[in-house]
């Protein structure tokens, strides 16, 4: 792909399915009565453009072997990954509305039991890096050619687990595996930096042995030029630091700790379906 | 046991390049012939327990057999989330294997005393759980975890355990095996106490008492219909574990009992009590200090039957 000549066309496209995104996260989360909008919101624009391109998967194939692998390993966020694969087409769109509810496949943390597309299921922090890793062992061990994607949080970087997994990334030379650090500064109760602050984030992955890049994680040329050019550097894996808002798209839901457990009541979805639909025109 | 599950394994390996040697870098002067010989499918993952299951699972999940490989309590406690949820919820083809179960490695301390884990193992769903009782039944577990497809669990013990088998046997999953038959008494063991069952069967012999000895190195699935032809074929019932009596195979054998109806059958759960040991020792010393001798077996029996007998 010409990445040059197709760049705003592309954009305009992932700005669509972001916002498509967005809106059926706010119906789910409401009609739910539950949390983590603001997780599904700023990791939205990562995902439109990983769904919307980057990723090699077929939702005809879920179980395609050459697909791509994606692992959501902050789980609580899967309402935003629930709407994507809906809209990619892994899944009918309707199966959103029973996001939650008594009897559903669609549980509140990324489950793969029964919903294609769902490569891996998490909900504990901390697991999906080294999940991430095996495979891409995998995938080494046998020259098999597909990539592996995670998709971290910054607060799941608390957890030592993630570090194992940092350090054996790149004693193994995996460049066939991607982390993506949905970094929106907010965990559950207050902001990273004062709780356990991460900084110098990118430079800890750089002196792992990692290559790092940091991005805008809502300019969407910016993170599809980066996500089209893993593995940055040949022997390493690749890290992108995604700098995010948490709740980004609605005003009132934008940086705040709040939006990290608050659903919506009726006004408030008022002002913020509006607030979608204005982006969408 | 140790030496059997290795020569098991890489014989297994070699014909089956799915199968991979995962260790959280234990195994000394024993995983090195199966890295020198197969380094394609062997990989030390460092002092880091949750990110080996962790890889382990990511393997499997990619069509591989993995055991992980550590001591202890070392390859489930610290990991034991990613068993859950990673290996198990996902019936990822990984074979946890731990060797050093009981009090093989008590002079070690108690970290070392790997006491609960059958229990904790036993619990999560979609795992087998098996614990055999000589180097004859362990070369037999691993050719059977690997043809069943999941999440399983291997005991071992450690080194130099005695043969028990002397004969030719037959093992399946969810089996146990008749040692010794007898209609006086059942004697259960999993694991390499299943010698002291056997001692005991022996001296109570003498006393004109025939013992049934059945191991049974399936924790889970169990052999409920071991336990129901033991309770209805003899007049009692006696479990005996290098365990916690907490959760292992006595509690199996209690709960198949008062499942099905059987909660009169006399019946006693020989195991570790639910308490640290408060000293180093042997494993025949902290054996001995938690009630685990061929005399408290046979002292057992012969109280569970004189019960029977109005005076």
């Amino acid at each position: 792909m010409n990445l040059t000549s197709t760049a705003p066309v592309s954009a305009n496209r992932h700005a669509v399915l972001a916002q498509k995104i967005r809106l059926h996260v706010l119906k789910m989360i409401q009609r739910a009565k539950s949390s983590h909008i603001g997780t599904s919101y700023s990791m939205a624009d990562l995902l439109a453009v990983l769904y919307g391109g980057v990723l090699r998967v077929d939702s005809q194939r879920p179980a395609w072997p050459e697909r791509d692998r994606f692992i959501l390993s902050k789980g609580h966020g899967c309402a935003g990954l629930y709407a994507t694969l809906a809209e990619a087409g892994f899944f009918p769109l309707d199966w959103l509305d029973t996001f939650y509810q008594d009897g559903s496949r669609l549980m509140g943390h990324i489950s793969h039991t029964g919903v294609p597309g769902v490569e891996f299921s998490t909900g504990s922090l901390g697991h999906g890096l080294s999940i991430g890793c095996g495979v891409a062992l995998a995938a080494k061990r046998k020259a098999d050619s597909y990539r592996t994607f995670v998709l971290l949080s910054d607060g799941e970087c608390d957890e030592g687990s993630i570090w194992e997994a940092a350090l054996f990334a790149p004693h193994h030379r995996l460049d066939n595996l991607v982390a993506i650090i949905d970094y929106n500064k907010i965990q559950s109760l207050g902001r990273v930096d004062e709780i356990l602050n991460l900084e110098p984030f990118g430079a800890k992955w750089e002196s792992f042995g990692w290559s790092v890049r940091e991005i805008d994680g809502h300019d969407f040329n910016q993170i599809e030029s980066t996500l089209s050019s893993v593995p940055f550097e040949p022997g390493k894996p690749s890290c992108i630091v995604a700098h995010t808002v948490k709740g980004k798209g609605v005003g009132f839901m934008e940086n705040t700790v709040l939006w990290h457990y608050r659903s919506p009541n009726d006004e408030e979805m008022r002002q913020a379906l509006s607030e979608l639909n204005a982006g969408c025109s | 046991m140790r030496t059997a599950f290795f020569k098991a394994l890489l014989e297994s390996a070699r014909r089956d390049p799915r199968i991979h040697l995962v260790t959280g870098d234990l195994g000394f002067s024993v995983v090195e012939a199966f890295a020198a010989e197969l380094p394609a499918q062997f990989l030390n993952a460092g002092v880091a327990e949750q990110n080996m299951t962790g890889i382990a699972a990511g393997l499997a999940l990619s069509g591989n057999i993995v055991f992980t490989y550590s001591i202890g309590n070392f390859p489930i406690l610290r990991c034991l989330e990613q068993i859950r949820n990673d290996v198990c919820y996902h019936k990822a083809n990984v074979k946890i294997v731990s060797v050093g179960g009981g009090f093989a490695y008590g002079s070690l301390g108690m970290t070392h005393h790997a006491t609960e884990d059958l229990a904790i193992m036993r619990a999560l769903p979609n795992m087998t759980v098996l614990a055999p009782a000589d180097g004859r039944e362990v070369t037999a577990a691993v050719r059977a975890m690997i043809e069943r497809p999941g999440p399983c669990y291997l005991r071992l013990g450690r080194n130099g355990e005695p043969v028990l088998h002397e004969n030719d046997f037959s093992f399946e999953i969810g089996r146990a095996i008749e040692m010794r038959s007898g209609n006086d008494v059942t004697i259960i063991a999993s694991g390499s106490i299943l010698a002291l069952g056997l001692q005991a069967a022996k001296i109570l012999s003498q006393e004109g008492i025939e013992a049934r000895v059945l191991s049974m190195p399936s924790i889970k699935p169990f052999d409920e219909a071991a336990v129901i032809r033991a309770a209805s074929q003899t007049r009692a019932l006696i479990s005996v574990e290098e365990h916690s009596v907490v959760g292992g195979l006595g509690s199996a054998v209690a709960e198949v009992l008062l499942a099905k109806d059987l909660g009169r059958t006399p019946f006693r759960s020989l195991g570790v009590p639910d308490q640290f040991c408060p000293s180093a020792g042997s494993q025949e010393y902290l054996m001995e200090k938690c009630g685990l001798t061929v005399s408290r077996i046979v002292e057992t029996a012969r109280t569970l039957l004189s019960n029977l007998v109005p005076a």
